[in-house]
């Protein structure tokens, strides 16, 4: 067994996870390791700066525009990397694409790869054992925990993220979106509906998560 | 041989608990704390994506199971940090000197946190190993399955999918091998593949005849379907 230890240096630290965290900053920071004005920054990044607003963006304008459709479902990369899209977590884009017959949900059944430049940091459910475990054996029963149920005639696509690529599902445009502006389109397309747990909302519900 | 990250399909879990649309992105401050912590000490340049992710996986079993997400994180760290040299038991144990470490120059500073985060990582390579697979073509996952380098090590080849016939679908380039680059044994790209398979072929009772699952799954974890 590869590093496998039964005495986990871990376990010096203290055992309230608050407490932990707290312990490691306060060593690495005394040692010059890291600074705490670079957390807060990353902090500040992923909570108010990169998060489902982006994928919005970029599912709106595909419900518009068709020639930036087709691209973004032929090679995702160039076109999100126009957009400012890039980065951590998110350099190797794959956009899927919701249809009568085919919805697509995106699962990491060993981690809790997600693509951040696009959605942030995932939420607490894509990491749940719940999820991880259930997604890919009973698409349909974690889809009904959302409230969300398929027609028949609609087979489920899961993507298990074993690799670097990351899936961001493009929803079907809902009914009654026809006259929308990209800013109004985007206000449906939920951080839920781009995971696949979600529809996109319809014009009169708003947009839920 | 498998390790308890590997659950996908696993029974007993019970129901997902969906957030509501309100909910925080970080549920306390510190989550927030152990995944700057993290992302910060990356960049001191001491392991990669793929040992990072391997040390969550080798926690304990009953550690693994009992510590919630963040925890995971903040515990592998401190594993890690230990297991590299770049910190002592001692230095844990808050006895350490309080001198300034030799690694400090590389400490991630926060005028550059921008331009790391949008550089981010990319995994493909260019690689000697050719393609052998095409969109398709149908193919058969490795069984046993685990990692075929190292026993008990680092793969990205679920238990649930070993042994089992699918069709590929898209052809990814070639990308580090996790298997590999989780054991300093080097990048060794190699091509990787979008693989579909049928529910059925996963599962005892799947829920409906025409659903799928997709992998991401390397050429050395795939043969040809005999």
């Amino acid at each position: 067994m590869p590093h496998d230890h039964s005495d986990h240096p871990h376990a010096v630290l203290p055992s309230d996870p608050a407490l932990r965290v707290k312990a490691l900053e306060t060593i690495l920071t005394r040692k010059g390791l890291i600074d705490p004005a670079a957390l807060d920054e990353i902090i500040d990044t992923y909570q108010n700066k990169i998060g489902p607003q982006n994928g919005a963006r970029v599912v709106a304008r595909a419900w518009s525009d068709p020639a930036f459709k087709a691209a973004l479902l032929a090679d995702a990369d160039p076109v999100l990397a126009e957009l400012g899209y890039y980065g951590r977590q998110g350099e190797h884009m794959v956009v899927v694409e919701n249809t009568p017959t085919q919805h697509n949900m995106v699962v990491c059944t060993l981690c809790s790869c997600y693509p951040w430049p696009l959605l942030g940091i995932p939420p607490g459910w894509y990491k749940s054992d719940a999820y991880r475990a259930r997604a890919v054996r009973e698409p349909r029963g974690v889809l009904a925990d959302f409230g969300v149920s398929l027609p028949a005639e609609t087979a489920v696509r899961v993507w298990d993220s074993t690799a670097e690529v990351r899936y961001l599902v493009l929803p079907m445009r809902p009914a009654g979106s026809e006259d929308l502006d990209e800013d109004a389109l985007a206000d449906l397309v939920s951080r839920d509906s781009m995971i696949g747990t979600a529809l996109a909302s319809k014009p009169d519900e708003g947009a839920l998560t | 041989m498998s390790r308890v990250h590997d659950m996908g399909g696993r029974f007993g879990d019970g129901p997902v608990m969906p957030d509501s649309p309100d909910a925080p992105i970080f549920a306390t401050d510190w989550h927030a704390r152990a995944l700057a912590v993290t992302l910060a000490c990356g960049a001191l340049g001491k392991w990669n994506i793929d040992i990072s992710r391997h040390a969550r996986e080798r926690l304990s079993p009953k550690d693994y199971t009992r510590f919630s997400y963040y925890e995971k994180w903040i515990s592998a760290l401190a594993d890690l940090l230990v297991e590299t040299g770049v910190l002592t038991r001692e230095d844990l144990e808050g006895k350490d000197d309080a001198g300034v470490h030799a690694l400090a120059s590389k400490a991630l500073k926060a005028e550059a946190v921008a331009a790391v985060l949008a550089k981010g990582g990319p995994a493909n390579r260019d690689s000697a190993i050719a393609t052998s697979f095409a969109p398709g073509d149908r193919v058969k996952t490795r069984h046993p399955g685990g990692s075929a380098l190292v026993d008990g090590g680092h793969t990205r080849l679920p238990g649930y999918a070993t042994g089992a016939c699918g069709e590929i679908l898209l052809q990814h380039g070639a990308h580090v091998l996790p298997d590999s680059n989780a054991h300093g044994l080097g990048e060794s790209p190699e091509p990787l593949y979008a693989v579909v398979f049928k529910a059925s072929e996963l599962w005892a009772h799947p829920e409906h005849p025409n659903d799928e699952v997709v992998l991401d799954l390397w050429q050395s974890y795939l043969e040809a379907e005999a």
